[in-house]
C-alpha cells in the first residue's frame, strides 16, 4: 500500500532527474572545453559565480528574473502540454504589460482593486492577442509556430507607434527615454524583503508566479478540462474517439497561454518600473521556452530550471569583472537547452522499454495454470 | 488443415526460385503474428498471399523487406540465404516493396520523385538528371507502364501515382517485387490496369508478391496462391484449382472456438435507428450511400465486408467524428444526428475503436487515466468538473480484475501492456458505462483465443443485458455467432442482409467480395 515508497517510483523518480542532470552535465563539459580553447580557467568561473551567487543582491536578482521567466515558462508550457508551439509569448506579454501600463497609470482606483484591473487588462491583451493565432488555426489550419513569430513582429511594431508622446507615451523625467504614464501607489505591489542585507526587494508578485504554478499543476492534473487537453497532446485521435473537440482545446489552450503571458511582464511592472517605457525587458518569452523545456513542462520543475536560469544570469554578470567574457555563460544556456532536449528523449525511449520488460517480467512470474494458449 | 504443397517440393529440384521462406516465425508481446511460415515464390510468376487482416501477411512482408527481423527462420533469395537489417539490404538483393500508402511527395516530379534518395550523380556533384530521365523512360517502355517523367506529381491520379511507385522500385533495380494491398485505393478499371502491368512484368522474368484480400482479385492475377491464417500458412493453391468459396474457407478456417449466441434476446425497443445515412468526401465522391438500419435493446447487427467499404466510415458517422451529408441518427426517440461525439457517448454509446492504439488509447498514460478516456465527463471519474482520482483508480482495479487484464498494476502505461491486454481494458471500459449502445470495431482483432473467449462473454451478458451491439469485423465464425442480424457492407452501401442462424462463413465471404450470390 506504500505506494510512495515503492522501487518502481523510486526508479521513475531517478529517471526523472537523470535526464536534466545528463544534460547539465554534457553542457559544462562541453562549456569547460570552450573556456580552455578560449585560454580561462574554468575553475575560476566556477568560483566567481558561485561567490557571485553568495551575495544578498544577487540572490535577490535570481528570485527575480526566475519570477519572470517562470511565468513565462507556464505560458509556455499549456501549449506545450497540447503540442501546440506558443512562440508568442514574447509579443503577448509585451503587448499586454504595454496597455497594463497604460490602463494602470491612467485610472485611480482604491489599492487591492487598482492592481486588480491593471492585472486583468494584462490577462485579457496577453490572451487576446494569442487568441488571434487561434482563430487562424482552428478556421484557417494556420500553423501557430508561424502566426506567433509574425504576432511577434506585429506586436513590436504596434508597441513602436503606441508608445509615443502622441498616444500612451510620456517623456520619462530626466532622460530622453519615454514611457507611460507611472502607476500610482495604490497600483503598485510592494516588494518583501526576503533576503536580508540586499537593499533590492523580492518582487511582490512573486506571490502570484507561485500561485500561477500550483494553478496550472491543479489544472492539468485534476480538473476534466486539463485532462482533455493532456490527452489531445498525448494523442489527439484519441481524443477525438473520447468526445473531445479539439478545435475548442485549441483555442482554449492558446487565451490560458496567452492569458498567463499576460502576465509575465507584471512583476516588474507593478513591483519595479511602474511605467513600461523603452527599457521595459524584452526577450523573456523566448527564454520561457528554454525553461519549459528543462523543466518538462512541470510545475516544480520549470520553477527549478527557472532559478537556475535566473542563477546564471545574475552570476555571470560577475564574470566581465574577473576578465572572463560573461557570453560564456548563452554559451552555457544554448549547450543546456540542446543536451536537455536529447536527453529527454533518450531517457523518453529508455523509460518506456524499460517499463514494457519489466511488465513482461513480473507477468512471466505469473503461475503457469493461469497462462492463456496462444 | 494444412495440404500439402507439390509445387514447392518441384521447383526446389529446378531452378533456384526466386524467394524461400522456411520456418518464420515472429513475435510481439502476447501475439504469435507469424508462426513457422513455409513459402516458395518462383521465378516470373505472380504469386499472392491472401489472408483475412491481422491474419500476419503484413508482418510477413515487412520482415522480408527488411522492416523487421524474424525470430527464427530462414529467407533465401535466388537461392542464397540472405539476412536483412534494414530495408537498404532488401533493396540491395533485388526486392523492393510498394507501400499501401505511397511515399511520394507532391510537389516533385515524376523524374525528381523516382531518384530521390538514389541520385545519378553527374560531373562536379550534380544530379545527372538526363540520365535517369532516360532510365525512367526506357523503364517505362519495357514494362509498358506509361509514365512521363516531368509531370508533375500533384497533377497525377491514384492509378498513376501507383505505377511511379512501381517505377521508383525498378529504378533501384527490384527483380522481385512486393505490393502490398495495391487495389485497395483503385478503382476498378485502374485495377484492371495494374493488373496488365503485373503481365508485364512478369513476362519480363520479374516475380512479383501480391498481397490482398479480395479473394476475386487474387484469382484473376496470380499464378500461385498462399493462404494465411493466425499467422500459420495454411495453403498453397493454384486459381485454376480452386474458386473464391474455396478460398475463403481456407481464409476463415473453422477450427476457432464458436462465439455462438442462439437464444435470442432482442426485444423489440428500437435503441439505435439510422436512416438514409450518406458520407461525402469534400469531392463528392460517396463514402457511404444510404445506408438505414435499426438495432433494439439486447440484438447483436454485425456488419460484414472487406476492410475498407465503408466500416470505418460508418462507425466515425454514428459516433459523430465524420458529418455525413444527409440521414438521420436516433438514439432511443431522440435525433442526435447533430451532436458532438462527446454529448453522443454521455447519451450513452459506447465505442470499441477498430485501432486501439491510435483511437482507443493514451500509450503513454498510466491505465487509471486510459480508463477515463471517453468517460472523463461521467462519474466514476468526474465530480462537478473534478477528476475524481480515487474513483477512476478503484474502477481500473475492477476492470483488471473482472476483464482479467494482466498488468503489475494500474500506474503503468497502457504502451507496456500486451495487444491482447490493452484490448481488454479498452472492452471493459466500453461496457462499464450506463451504455445503451455499443459500437464495436474488430474487438477481439489481434488477441490471443483465451482473450478472445473472455470478450465473447461480456459481450453476450451485455447483450443479454439489453444493450444493443453494433459489431463489425473480419472474423466471419465472430460475426455469424454473435449477431442476432447480419448485413453486408460493399462500397459504402448495405448490399444484402442475412440470417446468422442459416448462413455459412463461405456464404457470406463470397457475398462480402461480391463474387457469390447473395445468401
Amino acid at each position: 500500500m506504500n505506494r510512495w515508497l515503492s522501487r518502481d517510483r523510486l526508479n521513475r523518480a531517478v529517471l526523472a532527474l537523470a535526464a536534466p542532470l545528463l544534460a547539465i552535465v554534457v553542457s559544462l563539459v562541453l562549456t569547460t572545453l570552450v573556456l580552455l580553447l578560449g585560454g580561462y580557467s574554468p575553475s575560476k568561473t566556477i568560483s566567481v559565480m558561485v561567490e557571485a551567487a553568495d551575495r544578498p543582491r544577487t540572490q535577490t536578482q535570481i528570485l527575480n528574473t526566475a519570477t519572470l521567466y517562470y511565468l513565462s515558462a507556464v505560458a509556455v508550457a499549456i501549449g506545450f502540454r497540447m503540442n501546440l508551439f506558443n512562440i508568442g509569448v514574447d509579443g503577448q506579454y509585451r503587448l499586454a504589460a504595454l496597455f497594463a501600463a497604460a490602463v494602470g497609470g491612467a485610472v485611480s482606483l482604491p489599492a487591492p482593486l487598482h492592481v486588480f484591473v491593471t492585472l486583468l487588462t494584462a490577462v485579457l491583451v496577453g490572451a487576446m492577442w494569442a487568441g488571434i493565432a487561434a482563430v487562424l488555426k482552428v478556421t484557417r489550419g494556420v500553423s501557430e509556430v508561424i502566426s506567433t513569430i509574425m504576432l511577434n513582429f506585429i506586436a513590436t511594431g504596434l508597441i513602436a507607434w503606441l508608445l509615443n508622446v502622441d498616444r500612451l507615451a510620456v517623456p520619462v523625467a530626466g532622460s530622453n527615454n519615454i514611457g507611460t504614464k507611472p502607476i500610482p501607489p495604490s497600483g503598485q505591489v510592494p516588494g518583501i524583503s526576503l533576503i536580508s542585507g540586499s537593499s533590492v526587494k523580492v518582487y511582490g508578485l512573486i506571490v502570484l508566479a507561485i500561485a500561477v504554478g500550483i494553478g496550472y499543476h491543479i489544472f492539468l492534473g485534476r480538473t476534466r478540462l486539463g485532462f482533455d487537453l493532456r490527452a489531445t497532446g498525448l494523442s489527439e485521435h484519441a481524443a477525438v474517439a473520447s468526445g473531445v473537440n479539439v478545435k475548442r482545446m485549441v483555442l482554449l489552450a492558446m487565451l490560458l497561454s496567452g492569458a498567463v503571458a499576460g502576465l509575465v511582464g507584471m512583476p516588474e511592472l507593478l513591483g519595479a518600473s511602474f511605467s513600461y517605457a523603452l527599457n521595459f525587458p524584452a526577450g523573456l518569452g523566448f527564454t520561457g521556452i528554454a525553461i519549459a523545456l528543462i523543466g518538462r513542462n512541470r510545475a516544480v520543475g520549470m520553477a527549478v530550471a527557472a532559478l537556475f536560469w535566473g542563477f546564471l544570469d545574475s552570476a555571470g554578470n560577475a564574470l566581465d569583472i574577473n576578465r572572463i567574457p560573461k557570453e560564456i555563460v548563452i554559451i552555457l544556456q544554448g549547450t543546456i537547452v540542446l543536451a536537455v532536449v536529447i536527453a529527454y528523449e533518450l531517457v523518453r525511449r529508455y523509460r518506456i522499454a524499460a517499463e514494457q520488460r519489466r511488465v513482461s517480467r513480473e507477468l512471466a512470474t505469473v503461475p503457469a495454470a493461469e497462462e492463456v494458449p496462444v | 488443415m494444412t495440404t500439402p504443397d507439390p509445387s514447392a517440393s518441384a521447383s526446389a529440384a529446378a531452378s533456384p526460385s526466386a524467394v524461400e521462406l522456411h520456418g518464420i516465425t515472429k513475435r510481439f508481446p502476447g501475439v504469435v503474428a507469424n508462426r513457422d511460415i513455409d513459402i516458395v515464390v518462383k521465378h516470373g510468376q505472380v504469386h499472392a498471399i491472401v489472408g483475412e487482416n491481422g491474419a500476419g501477411k503484413s508482418t510477413l512482408m515487412k520482415i522480408l523487406y527488411g522492416m523487421q527481423r524474424p525470430d527464427e527462420g530462414r529467407i533465401v533469395v535466388n537461392g542464397r540465404e540472405a539476412v536483412f537489417h534494414t530495408p537498404a539490404d532488401a533493396i540491395a538483393t533485388g526486392i523492393g516493396m510498394v507501400h499501401q500508402h505511397f511515399m511520394l511527395a507532391d510537389n516533385l516530379t515524376v523524374l525528381e520523385n523516382v531518384v530521390l534518395g538514389s541520385e545519378p550523380k553527374g560531373r562536379l556533384g550534380r544530379i545527372d538528371f538526363d540520365a535517369a530521365r532516360g532510365r525512367i523512360k526506357e523503364l517505362s517502355s519495357t514494362y509498358g507502364l506509361d509514365v512521363d517523367p516531368d509531370a508533375l506529381l500533384e497533377e497525377l491520379g491514384v492509378g498513376d501515382r501507383q505505377r511511379v511507385e512501381i517505377v521508383k522500385v525498378l529504378y533501384r533495380g527490384a527483380r522481385i517485387l512486393i505490393l502490398d494491398e495495391p487495389t485497395a485505393v483503385l478503382v476498378p478499371h485502374e485495377v484492371d490496369e495494374l493488373f496488365d502491368n503485373l503481365r508485364d512484368l512478369k513476362a519480363e522474368g520479374l516475380t512479383v508478391l501480391f498481397i490482398s484480400h479480395k479473394l476475386d482479385e487474387v484469382l484473376a492475377v496470380a499464378d500461385e496462391i498462399t493462404v494465411i491464417r493466425r499467422g500459420n500458412t495454411v495453403a498453397t493453391v493454384h486459381p485454376g484449382e480452386v474458386t473464391a468459396r474455396d478460398l475463403a474457407e481456407l481464409m476463415v478456417g473453422s477450427e476457432l472456438p464458436t462465439p455462438e449466441t442462439r437464444e435470442s434476446t432482442v426485444t423489440d425497443e428500437v435503441v439505435l435507428d439510422v436512416q438514409g445515412l450518406t458520407l461525402r468526401t469534400p469531392d463528392g465522391r460517396a463514402l457511404l450511400e444510404d445506408i438505414s438500419f435499426t438495432i433494439h435493446s439486447g440484438e447483436v447487427l454485425g456488419i460484414a465486408g472487406v476492410e475498407g467499404n465503408g466500416q470505418a466510415e460508418l462507425v466515425e458517422s454514428i459516433m459523430g467524428m465524420r458529418h455525413p451529408a444527409a440521414g438521420t441518427i436516433r438514439l432511443g426517440d431522440v435525433d442526435i444526428t447533430g451532436w458532438s461525439t462527446r454529448d453522443r457517448r454521455e447519451a450513452g454509446i459506447g465505442y470499441i475503436p477498430e485501432d486501439r492504439q491510435r483511437h482507443g488509447l493514451l500509450l503513454e498514460a498510466p491505465l487509471w487515466e486510459n480508463r477515463m478516456l471517453g468517460y472523463q465527463t461521467v462519474p466514476p471519474n468526474e465530480r462537478g468538473g473534478w477528476i475524481d482520482r480515487r474513483g477512476a483508480r478503484t474502477d481500473t482495479e475492477r476492470i483488471v480484475g473482472t476483464y482479467d487484464v494482466r498488468t503489475p498494476g494500474i500506474d503503468v502505461a497502457a504502451s507496456s501492456l500486451s495487444g491482447g491486454n490493452q484490448q481488454k481494458l479498452v472492452v471493459g471500459r466500453e461496457m462499464s458505462g450506463l451504455s445503451k449502445v455499443l459500437i464495436a470495431a474488430h474487438p477481439t482483432r489481434g488477441v490471443d483465443v483465451g482473450a478472445q473467449a473472455a470478450i465473447w462473454d461480456h459481450l453476450r451478458a451485455a447483450r443479454a443485458a439489453g444493450l444493443a451491439v453494433l459489431l463489425i469485423s473480419a472474423d466471419l465464425d465472430e460475426l455469424i455467432g454473435l449477431s442476432d442480424t447480419l448485413q453486408v457492407i460493399l462500397r459504402g452501401r448495405l448490399v444484402a442482409s442475412a440470417d446468422p442462424s442459416t448462413v455459412t462463413p463461405e456464404e457470406l465471404g463470397s457475398a462480402m467480395t461480391g463474387a457469390g450470390d447473395q445468401p
